[in-house]
């Protein structure tokens, strides 16, 4: 075993949040769409200073490529993929992808937008590790995945139903498993909460909350 | 067992089918409640295929319904291990969106706890390796150390484990000079300890017979299935973002990060004896560096607490007290992804906010996640009896993994 310093392999460490970082971050954004023009329809540096890319669905496997193996991108390790629910949008899902370069020490952001009976093209291929997080995609958003290898459920029950982390899906969930003494093994039942479940409204009433008080009505009709 | 029908052991062509079997939830090696689903042919694993999620609690459904603040806790409890380093990384993700920045001393102080943090987890997962393959002193020395470790986790938060220490904006409580004094006492007997074990396992013929060139991971590998920490550095890149995207005031201190040659079970084994001695070098930097740092512990604002005295005197003090602990504090829209060097790999945190006071999405990105999905091109080839060893060098926890 060596003990070493800093490798020179790798880059020298960037100031956080620099002016310059952003500067490398936007010519990176640049040559993302130069490359691959018709797969991306924008880029962004974020207040917090991280680099977006805004992707088409349908390219979203040529663009990893592209970023995988293009000499200048190198970013060859997937940190992260997840989706997040706007249910008000057509497009319901989007789907975020994080990217490290060790080479590089530069991070990217993809985004594509997918609606509740799309697909998304599997970048199994390109990553074999995005295999888990597209099955935990599926199993938390219900959003499928072409091509993808096994695309099972992977953290929740066996057999279960609905897809946790949508919006409507609510927080007690559907089922409730118990072990039942008379028949000797465990039961699923629905849920049925002894209490009402407690979820408090906090927000200052001059700010967030719509109380209506009585009168309310009155004061809109004139 | 056996297919088919033969008359003659000894020279008929037999047809063998392949053995499945259930490698937990219930396994004392399997290091929590992993379930495998093993394809042995003999004694060598053909194929390996993890079942997770017997731990799963929906924490980041359940977070969705919480304010900033209330989400703090659920960190603890995903490398129960090590918490400190979890929550640091919420905290570093709600500053790093609202802008907030940490007072000096407030910084120093989450940098020694992200240290114990660290020796808490390696120490752990070395002497269990050492137990997974067949030793039972070590785990018995190094416990005995963990508990010390957790007097000064009590000493500054209350609690053992589950810690709620570290805040946005700081930590929740200023450390007292005798328990400064403490950890440096005890960092200036650790390396014994350390030498103890040493001496028991590195040079130890039955552990190395277990532990060297098995689940030997190239670099290209450690690139594609997305490792990070020791599983990278074991491999022979220096790669820490500590170092690499320093957070917090990790440029100011002086530290090595040592890297493996083979890849192997012993080389991470070796890397994570060592990285205990880089982090006791941290813990006594910032102790000394606590000494010229006498400053508040928090920036005081709208993310954190008045001060008590304040709250008990002051009518806005206590307004604000009461509202920061019932409606919570706003985060301004907007996303961010933040990670930290957990003593485990690379821990993020993917947070999205609409501008209210509970997080619209929280991703936690774990690093076991990624090493615990190797286990099948790992695995692969090896024998029954090392599939403990490897569980054991890639330190999954399934608190982070199932989260």
């Amino acid at each position: 075993m060596v003990c070493c310093n800093y490798n020179a392999k790798f880059a020298a460490p960037a100031p956080l949040l620099g002016n310059l970082m952003s500067e490398e971050l936007k010519e990176l954004g640049a040559q993302v769409e130069l490359k691959c023009p018709k797969a991306v329809s924008g880029y962004e540096i974020t207040p917090q200073g991280e680099l977006l890319v805004q992707v088409k669905l349908a390219h979203i496997a040529d663009v990893v490529e592209v970023l995988k193996k293009g000499v200048v991108f190198r970013f060859s390790t997937l940190v992260d993929i997840t989706a997040v629910d706007y249910p008000a949008r057509a497009d319901r899902f989007e789907v975020v992808y994080h990217f490290l370069s060790m080479y590089t020490n530069l991070r990217i952001r993809l985004k594509v937008h997918v609606a509740e009976d799309g697909m998304v093209p599997s970048i199994t291929a390109v990553h074999p590790s995005a295999n888990w997080f597209e099955r935990e995609v599926f199993d938390m958003y219900g959003v499928l995945f072409s091509d993808h290898p096994d695309l099972r459920r992977i953290l929740t029950d066996y057999g279960f139903r609905g897809y946790p982390l949508r919006k409507d899906f609510p927080t007690t969930g559907y089922t409730e498993l118990r072990y039942d003494e008379v028949e000797k093994r465990v039961v699923y039942e629905p849920v049925n909460l002894v209490q009402e479940y407690r979820q408090f409204d906090f927000m200052s009433p001059w700010e967030g909350a719509e109380y209506i008080l009585p009168g309310d009505d009155k004061a809109e009709a004139k | 067992m056996m297919d088919g029908t033969f008359n003659d052991a000894q020279t008929g062509e037999q047809r063998i089918r392949n053995f499945n079997i259930n490698f937990g939830p219930q396994h004392p090696a399997a290091h929590g409640v992993l379930r495998l689903v093993l394809e042995l042919d003999g004694e060598i694993v053909e194929r390996c295929d993890p079942h997770i999620g017997l731990l799963h609690r929906g924490t980041e459904k359940l977070m969705e319904s919480r304010t900033y603040l209330q989400n703090l806790p659920y960190f603890d409890r995903l490398d129960y291990v090590a918490p400190m380093n979890q929550e640091h990384a919420w905290c570093l993700a709600i500053e790093k969106l609202a802008g907030i920045d940490v007072p000096r001393r407030g910084s120093l102080i989450r940098v020694l706890y992200s240290e114990i943090g660290r020796i808490l987890n390696h120490i752990l997962n070395v002497t269990t390796q050492a137990m997974d393959v067949g030793a039972l002193t070590p785990p018995l020395w190094g416990f005995e150390e963990r508990e010390k470790l957790m007097v000064f986790y009590e000493r500054a938060c209350g609690a053992r484990l589950h810690a709620n220490y570290f805040r946005p904006g700081g930590v929740h409580q200023d450390l007292p000079q005798d328990l400064l004094d403490d950890i440096m006492a005890w960092s200036m007997e650790f390396p014994d300890v350390l030498a103890d074990i040493d001496g028991l396992l590195t040079e130890n013929r039955i552990f190395k017979q277990r532990n060297v060139d098995i689940a030997i991971v190239t670099e290209q590998e450690a690139l594609d299935w997305g490792f990070s920490g020791v599983m990278v550095r074991g491999s022979g890149m220096a790669w820490d973002l500590r170092r690499a995207q320093p957070y917090e005031c990790y440029d100011e201190f002086e530290f090595d990060i040592p890297v493996g040659k083979n890849g192997d079970c012993y080389d991470r084994y070796l890397c994570r004896m060592q990285e205990m001695r880089e982090s006791l070098k941290i813990i006594q930097q910032a102790i000394q560096k606590l000494e010229s740092a006498t400053g508040d512990v928090m920036s005081r604002g709208k993310a954190s607490p008045p001060k008590r005295h304040e709250m008990k005197t002051s009518m806005e003090a206590l307004i604000h007290h009461f509202k920061l602990y019932t409606e919570g504090f706003r985060v301004p829209a907007g996303e961010v992804y933040v990670a930290v060097e957990a003593p485990k790999g690379e821990f993020g945190v993917y947070l999205v906010s609409d501008g209210s006071n509970k997080p619209y999405k929280t991703k936690i990105r774990a690093p076991g996640y990624l090493h615990l999905q190797a286990m099948d091109h790992i695995c692969k080839g090896h024998q029954l009896a090392d599939v403990a060893a490897v569980i054991g060098t890639m330190d999954v926890v399934f608190g982070e993994i199932d989260r």
